[in-house]
């Protein structure tokens, strides 16, 4: 069982090269611009830089299927899910009305409707180049490197670099003392009673939880006895320098959230309205 | 005290690998189709009870992004929801004191308590209000998904986390529980 934790792929590329400071924040400014704003032009701007990146990236298409699958039937079902809870949403969000046909009952197919979900379904989108971007060219080690050089507590960083360096050790003891309670009889599958099921899980959990109680203890000691936590800052064993091309980048990242932020709210609300005349 | 922090650090660590290993890679049927058994709030709430408010909700919170991230995209509404989630049971952790190896009636109480309320804070409040400031998803499908999540959560939470922490429990010898033979 090969553990693949956050699909590091390495390649030599414009954006493997940028620090991982940089692609953090071009990861937060995306996302946080994507989050915050409803207007379309915004966001297909955005979808389209995001593309670019990914391009830039050299990352191919068929080595993220799983991910791409997942987003699709997300979306897909997400979709449907709205139509079904409310049809008439987007009628009352941009305040006009124009049915395109009948569907049945009491669902009108409108335009304003279509166009609502069609933003929704661009949100997600986005995000995910931008987040397979992250996730791909970011070697993990430097990741809390560039989270502490973003001002987190070094603590904290510490903490997320310590859950990437032990999610394939617990993985695979989870997969160990699975197998073994599976072998005295203990199962997860379809065929058991939930209630079953479920004190099941907590047979197989409990030798975990405290395989971890332990794990616990001996990290702390032995950071302990390397002094951590002694000073008030650290550095990091992989930390890249920056260069001209990741102060160009940041620079970039801030002048895009900052206009397209203003861009957003020029109406007074974050949503672009199209069907105003 | 000193041995103490470092120790919270590497208790959140591992608490988010534990949370990023059950969230990501172990599935359990529900019998609803589409929804498994979220067994890595189970493990918040020991972690929460365990280390207190910091650790309970920062463990989740990093598992949860991680988790996010490997799928591709970061549902940040959700995400704080289970920082809101720990910090809340983390807080009830004062009163159960389970280092004394003490978990019974007054314990399994004072946790269905705090779970109730951090269910409730986590789901129905903050991400729902996420949901709908942020995504403009309409107020009744967001509340229809997050009640759901908030009532699975809950029994999730506390079948999983009590049975472990009374199990935690029975590892630890009582003060005085030494007989005259």
């Amino acid at each position: 069982m090969a553990a693949k934790v956050l699909n590091y792929i390495p390649r030599d590329s414009f954006i493997h090269r940028l620090s991982g400071t940089t692609k953090l924040i071009i990861f937060l400014s995306f996302s946080f611009l994507c989050g915050l704003s409803f207007d379309t032009r915004v966001l297909l701007v955005l979808l389209g830089l995001s593309i670019l990146g990914f391009v830039l990236s050299k990352i191919k298409l068929s080595e993220i299927r799983v991910m791409s699958t997942f987003l699709v039937v997300f979306i897909t079902l997400n979709f449907i899910l709205l139509f079904i809870f409310s049809p008439e949403y987007g009628c009352e969000m941009y305040g006009s009305r124009t049915v395109l046909f009948h569907l049945i009952g009491k669902y009108y197919v409108t335009r304003e409707q279509l166009f609502y979900q069609f933003n929704v379904a661009l949100k997600y989108v986005i995000g995910f180049p931008i987040a397979i971007l992250f996730v791909s060219t970011t070697n993990p080690s430097e990741f809390a490197a560039s989270l502490s050089s973003l001002g987190i507590p070094y603590r904290i960083s510490y903490s997320v670099s310590l859950a990437l360096r032990y999610i394939p050790d617990i993985q695979s003891d989870y997969h160990e003392i699975s197998q073994s309670q599976e072998a005295r009889g203990v199962a997860l599958g379809k065929d058991v009673r939930l209630f079953e099921r479920i004190g099941n899980a907590v047979k197989i959990l409990m030798p975990l939880v405290l395989t971890s109680l332990n794990r616990i203890d001996e990290i702390s000691n032995s950071m302990q006895l390397r002094s951590f936590g002694k000073k008030k800052t650290r550095t990091w064993y992989v930390k890249k320098k920056m260069t001209a091309a990741d102060f160009g980048v940041i620079a970039f990242c801030i002048i895009m959230f900052t206009v397209g932020l203003i861009i957003t709210n020029q109406g007074g609300s974050n949503i672009y309205n199209p069907f105003v005349r | 005290m000193k041995n103490d922090s470092v120790k919270k650090v590497v208790a959140t660590g591992i608490g988010a690998a534990l949370f990023f290993v059950l969230a990501r890679f172990v599935a359990i049927p529900s019998g609803i189709p589409n929804t498994n058994i979220a067994l890595q709030y189970g493990i918040q709430t020991v972690f929460a009870v365990l280390y207190g408010p910091v650790v309970g909700g920062l463990s989740g919170f990093i598992g949860h992004v991680l988790t996010d991230m490997s799928w591709g995209g970061v549902w940040w509404s959700w995400a704080f929801g289970t920082l809101v989630y720990g910090v809340i049971v983390g807080l009830g952790a004062n009163k159960i004191n389970i280092k004394s190896g003490n978990f019974g009636k007054k314990e399994i109480i004072t946790l269905a308590i705090y779970e109730c309320i951090a269910n409730i804070v986590a789901w129905p409040i903050v991400a729902a209000v996420g949901d709908v400031v942020i995504y403009k998803e309409p107020f009744k499908l967001v509340l229809a998904q997050l009640a759901v999540a908030a009532v699975a959560d809950f029994a999730c939470a506390m079948i999983v986390g009590g049975l472990l922490l009374f199990g935690y429990s029975k590892t630890i010898a009582k003060t005085g529980s030494l007989d005259k033979e």
